[in-house]
């Protein structure tokens, strides 16, 4: 695993964070939003998991960003509405101290072992497998969540629907 | 400590990486006025917890949190289509995004 790799895609991430939450126009926001998710799609590459990778980029930066900046060009939101939304920056000092706390009990949760990653099978991450736990055991979550989209997907176009 | 840990990448960077996205997350969610920025902080949050999990299955070498996060990504989809939906329907009525001035239950 490249070290320079992982902090260009990283960078990627983040940078494309910051700039999501910073952009006065969402449609800009959306944008550095998909650079965001792709440069996750590189680590996630990195870290072996090829199903996750191509799930991120074809359901993620593809389908939600697109239902996403297709909602926000339908709103067609005016100057004048976006002026309103201004940002409260106030409220980052307890975002800020939340953040830290969470770096410093994610590094040392497991501080008392070797945390480098080690061999994993040639398979790792692959369809096939993941597919094989996916059915076997979980295979209940994966039933409910198909319940879930139905229930999602009628629930969307009764409330989006025009009221005559 | 030292060069060793800059250059060789371990389950520690990403954890850290995971956190500073989920903090860019919060931060959006809690200073952000606009709904459909809030609501892209809210995904913003869900793939740093799956960046998170996806580091632990490279770890431990299993395979149980590829299909979680697949789960999860399924759910964050419904998420953002209903989320989307709401927003759609309220700016039909208040023609407003601003989660400030939605104080529907309020008043």
């Amino acid at each position: 695993m490249s070290p320079w790799l992982f902090y260009l895609f990283a960078a990627v991430a983040v940078t494309g964070g910051l700039l999501m939450i910073t952009r006065r126009n969402p449609l800009t926001s959306a944008f550095c939003l998909v650079l965001s998710f792709l440069g996750l799609a590189a680590l996630y590459a990195m870290l072996a998991a090829q199903l996750v990778f191509i799930i991120q980029i074809l359901v993620y930066a593809g389908a939600i960003m697109v239902l996403i900046i297709f909602v926000i060009m339908l709103l067609h939101l005016t100057d004048k509405e976006l002026e309103e939304n201004r940002v409260d920056w106030k409220l980052t000092v307890p975002a800020l101290v939340a953040g830290a706390v969470a770096v410093f009990a994610l590094v040392n949760a497991f501080a008392d072992r070797e945390r480098f990653f080690g061999r994993v099978p040639e398979d790792f991450g692959n369809i096939a497998p993941v597919g094989e736990i996916l059915f076997t055991k979980y295979v209940f979550a994966f039933e409910i969540i198909s319940v879930l989209l139905l229930a999602a997907l009628i629930g969307v176009v009764i409330l989006a629907r025009r009221r005559t | 400590m030292g060069t060793t840990t800059v250059m060789i990448i371990g389950l520690d960077h990403f954890l850290v990486l995971s956190a500073v996205l989920f903090t860019i997350g919060v931060t959006g969610v809690l200073t952000r006025r606009n709904i459909l920025i809030t609501l892209m902080s809210i995904e913003l949050m869900l793939n740093a917890v799956n960046l998170t999990f996806v580091a632990f299955a490279r770890y431990f070498g299993v395979m149980d949190a590829h299909a979680v996060v697949f789960l999860v990504i399924a759910v964050a989809a419904a998420e953002a289509a209903v989320g989307l939906g709401i927003v759609v329907s309220v700016f039909r009525n208040k023609s407003t995004v601003n989660t400030d001035e939605l104080t529907l239950l309020r008043d």
